[in-house]
């Protein structure tokens, strides 16, 4: 690990605050200091800090990629070990890949493909077979959502996720 | 669908916002509207269900949810939509499909477990595994996160 310094309560209890969402208000950190009893210009110290430490990867919306027209599923590949650094620099440089994941299986390398249609999603699933010349990739897009959320509850003395 | 004034807001609302007083001046100004107007139709939007909510996306090793299990389950088709339900009802799971299978993949369930170790993650599948009724799963646990990153929609 780096340097990077424990999150303090004050910093849990945001982030906490903040995944729940941030309001749809002109001054939408304002609200959210009188919502934690503390100052605007401490929110924003603090998710200055907490971005440049690499807590938080990004500040904005989250969209539903099926209502935006876009298709996803998730993919996962039978990759040798000798070819796993090759094959991850090509899947991570597909734009529409947002999550790739070493996992604990024959199928070693489980990642999210999002595309603007059917059709361009089935040729980028073409691709990769083709690419990295391997033909065991299992498509696995959802048939049935149950839940789609999360959110971590950071707070002290809290149960460990809620 | 999507018109072209909402497609420029995903556009601008799926970057970054900036740590500032008013973040939704400049984007609005960015757009030629007014930032009441874009306000108005953030709401709607989410109403529609286009934005799934506005906050923040955390890296969960590093706020302290080191282990992620994803786990599978092979649940009969005609239990799909009770198992679910109470799979779904678990405050660990963060996300639970039901999804095809295949001659060497028979496993038509997947949720994703977060927790703070790999022990916490199989108590949780142990305890879901109970409620269910349900023994034929298995944990693939993450070795090596290789890219987690953010969908840049309507750039093409």
């Amino acid at each position: 690990m780096d340097n990077r310094q424990e999150l303090t309560p004050a910093e849990k209890r945001l982030l906490t605050a903040i995944q729940e969402g941030l309001p749809i208000e002109p001054e939408p950190f304002a609200v959210l200091a009188e919502q934690l009893k503390t100052t605007e210009e401490k929110i924003l110290e603090m998710l200055a800090k907490l971005k440049k430490e690499g807590y938080i990867r990004r500040i904005g919306a989250v969209f539903d990629s099926r209502k935006l027209g876009y298709v996803s599923t998730l993919c996962a590949l039978k990759v040798p070990e000798d070819k796993l650094k090759s094959v991850a620099a090509y899947i991570n440089s597909l734009p529409g890949v947002t999550h790739n994941y070493l996992r604990q299986h024959e199928y070693n390398m489980w990642f999210t493909l999002i595309a603007p249609s059917q059709e361009a999603l089935e040729d980028a699933i073409s691709g990769i077979k083709k690419i990295t010349g391997i033909s065991q990739l299992l498509n696995l897009p959802a048939v049935n959502f149950f839940k789609i959320n999360v959110n971590f509850n950071l707070k002290e003395g809290a149960p460990d996720v809620e | 669908m999507l018109n072209e004034l909402e497609k420029a807001i995903v556009r601008e609302l799926q970057g970054d916002l900036p740590l500032v007083k008013k973040p939704y001046q400049a984007i609005a100004e960015r757009l030629g509207i007014t930032e009441e107007e874009l306000l108005q139709k953030m709401r709607e939007m989410k109403e529609r269900g286009i934005i799934r909510r506005l906050g923040v996306a955390l890296c969960h090793r590093e706020v302290g949810f080191m282990a992620n299990a994803m786990v599978v389950w092979i649940v009969p088709e005609e239990r799909a939509a009770e198992v679910g339900k109470l799979m779904a009802a678990f405050p660990e799971v963060s996300h639970c499909y039901q999804r095809p299978t295949y001659p060497d993949w028979p496993y038509n369930f997947f949720t994703m477990i977060h927790a703070k170790t790999a022990e916490e993650c199989e108590k949780v599948a142990a305890n879901i595994s109970r409620t269910v009724q349900i023994d034929d799963y298995q944990l693939l646990f993450s070795t090596e996160e290789l890219k987690k990153s953010s969908m840049q929609y309507f750039m093409e």
